[in-house]
């Protein structure tokens, strides 16, 4: 725990908060930890120094260390496959040249089964999307402690917000899941044009008729369409990047109550132990799924953005 | 989990990531796969059709042993064969050479055997005829018994 006096709500509250930088308002009241108030004159960028002064910052605001280990992993991920590519060789593989080909083989396949167009961009945004996810995950199986500790240290801090799993933070599963909503609208455009666009979501599921009477109840369904339509085109990334987070955010909970018992005596304290190592084998299975699921939907999504309906489908 | 600018860092960087994955790593590591899942395929279809050749070549082999033992048996045969016929033929010339000498030793035999009578005859001829003019004491005239002597010798 970060402090002795700490409360178990404060001590959990202290855990899922991010560390931010953003602009307070001006006119923001600062309390400082001796109690000072200090008047802003100004709009400052600025650290956050609490979790109401996060909240303040509003819309303005970066979290620093969900970015740092999300940049940090993804350049791990394409350090790591780039010093594989560059020496890539058609003999023998050997050591890390197994494990990245077999992730690719991996990848490849899956791809292959969900997405039938060429589009050789897919199976890398596909690579991407699966280790950079499971990386991110696996910073959940680190001790909920130990990192925060250590920035708490190398800081002389000992309020030091720290998270270290991205996944935990919904800015980082909806950035990646509204990055996907934007390439299925860019692809589908690219593929069907925008009027084959604006068709697929006007003329589905019901088929308006342009001939004799039906043609009064033509309005009516293309505006039923379209509802039903942006419905279900919208909901994709909510519910992507909902997914990931609601998983990895509810196991990160879980960890963190599981270390609330740490404190509380040598018996609990071992039963926290066990339980932690039980909740961390189990969530190993939660890690890869939820990264797979992301990476599969996308693949879908992906597929039907470059599918091109038969057009006589509308006009018979 | 407040929503804010994080949201488009995010969507920067993953964009980042993914054009590098696809420029820099996924077509190298993909291409040499590639390129390794042909030389193992091709590599197996040689091993293939090497053992599919290593079997024709020992049918070949077992063939062309077969034919040379036939042909080698073939060859003793006709050999066989050959020196049967030579000695038989040898045997044939040879009788027959042994039926000419003997031909031609009966036939020198009785030459020899009339020869001998012949002289034989003159002799016993001369001899009676010696004979005879010793017993009639020259009384006899040679010339006229003559025919008479010869027909006697003839009659030996």
């Amino acid at each position: 725990m970060a402090g002795e006096s700490q409360t178990t709500t404060g001590y959990i509250q202290h855990h899922l908060t991010n560390l931010t930088y953003g602009k307070l308002p001006a006119g923001y009241e600062r309390v400082d930890h001796h109690g000072h108030v200090e008047k802003l004159e100004t709009a400052t960028w600025t650290m956050a120094e609490s979790g109401a002064e996060a909240k303040a910052m509003g819309f303005m605001a970066v979290h620093v260390d969900s970015m740092a280990w999300s940049i940090g992993l993804g350049l791990l991920f394409s350090l790591l496959f780039w010093s594989v590519a560059r020496k890539m060789h058609s003999g023998v593989p050997r050591g890390l040249q197994n494990a990245v080909e077999m992730v690719v083989e991996f990848i490849d396949n899956t791809v292959n089964e969900g997405f039938h167009h060429k589009n050789p961009t897919i199976a890398p945004l596909a690579m991407t999307i699966f280790v950079w996810i499971l990386l991110m995950n696996t910073m959940d199986l680190i001790p909920v402690d130990v990192l925060p500790r250590v920035a708490q240290l190398i800081t002389g801090n000992p309020h030091q917000f720290f998270k270290v799993v991205p996944t935990t933070d919904p800015n980082i599963t909806v950035g990646m899941s509204l990055a996907v909503f934007l390439l299925i609208i860019v692809f589908s455009i690219m593929k069907k044009g925008v009027i084959g666009f604006i068709k697929e979501l006007t003329f589905h599921p019901f088929h308006p008729s342009f001939h004799g009477i039906g043609i009064l109840f033509a309005p009516i369904l293309i505006v039923i369409n379209f509802a039903l339509e942006s419905i279900a085109l919208i909901s994709k990334p909510i519910s992507l990047g909902l997914r990931l987070f609601g998983n990895l955010y509810a196991g990160e909970m879980i960890f963190i109550l599981i270390a609330t018992m740490f404190g509380a005596g040598l018996a609990l304290g071992i039963f926290a132990g066990v339980l932690q190592w039980a909740w961390a084998v189990f969530h190993i299975l939660v890690i890869v799924l939820q990264a797979f699921v992301f990476t599969v939907l996308t693949i879908v999504y992906m597929g039907m953005a470059h599918q091109v309906e038969d057009e006589n489908q509308f006009d018979h | 989990m407040n929503i804010n600018l994080t949201l488009f860092a995010q969507i920067i960087t993953f964009m980042f990531f993914w054009w590098f994955c696809h420029a820099f790593v996924w077509k190298f590591i993909r291409n040499a796969m590639t390129v390794r899942e042909k030389k193992i395929a091709d590599g197996l279809e040689a091993a293939d059709r090497a053992s599919r050749d290593l079997e024709l070549a020992q049918d070949k082999a077992a063939q062309q042993l077969r034919l040379a033992k036939e042909e080698a048996a073939g060859i003793i045969d006709g050999a066989n064969k050959r020196a049967n016929q030579i000695v038989e033929e040898a045997k044939e010339r040879a009788r027959e050479e042994a039926g000419r000498i003997k031909v031609a030793a009966e036939a020198e035999v009785a030459l020899e055997a009339n020869r001998a009578k012949e002289a034989l005859r003159k002799q016993v001829g001369a001899l009676v005829l010696a004979g005879a003019t010793k017993v009639l004491e020259a009384s006899i005239d040679e010339s006229a018994h003559q025919a008479l002597v010869e027909k006697l010798a003839a009659g030996l």
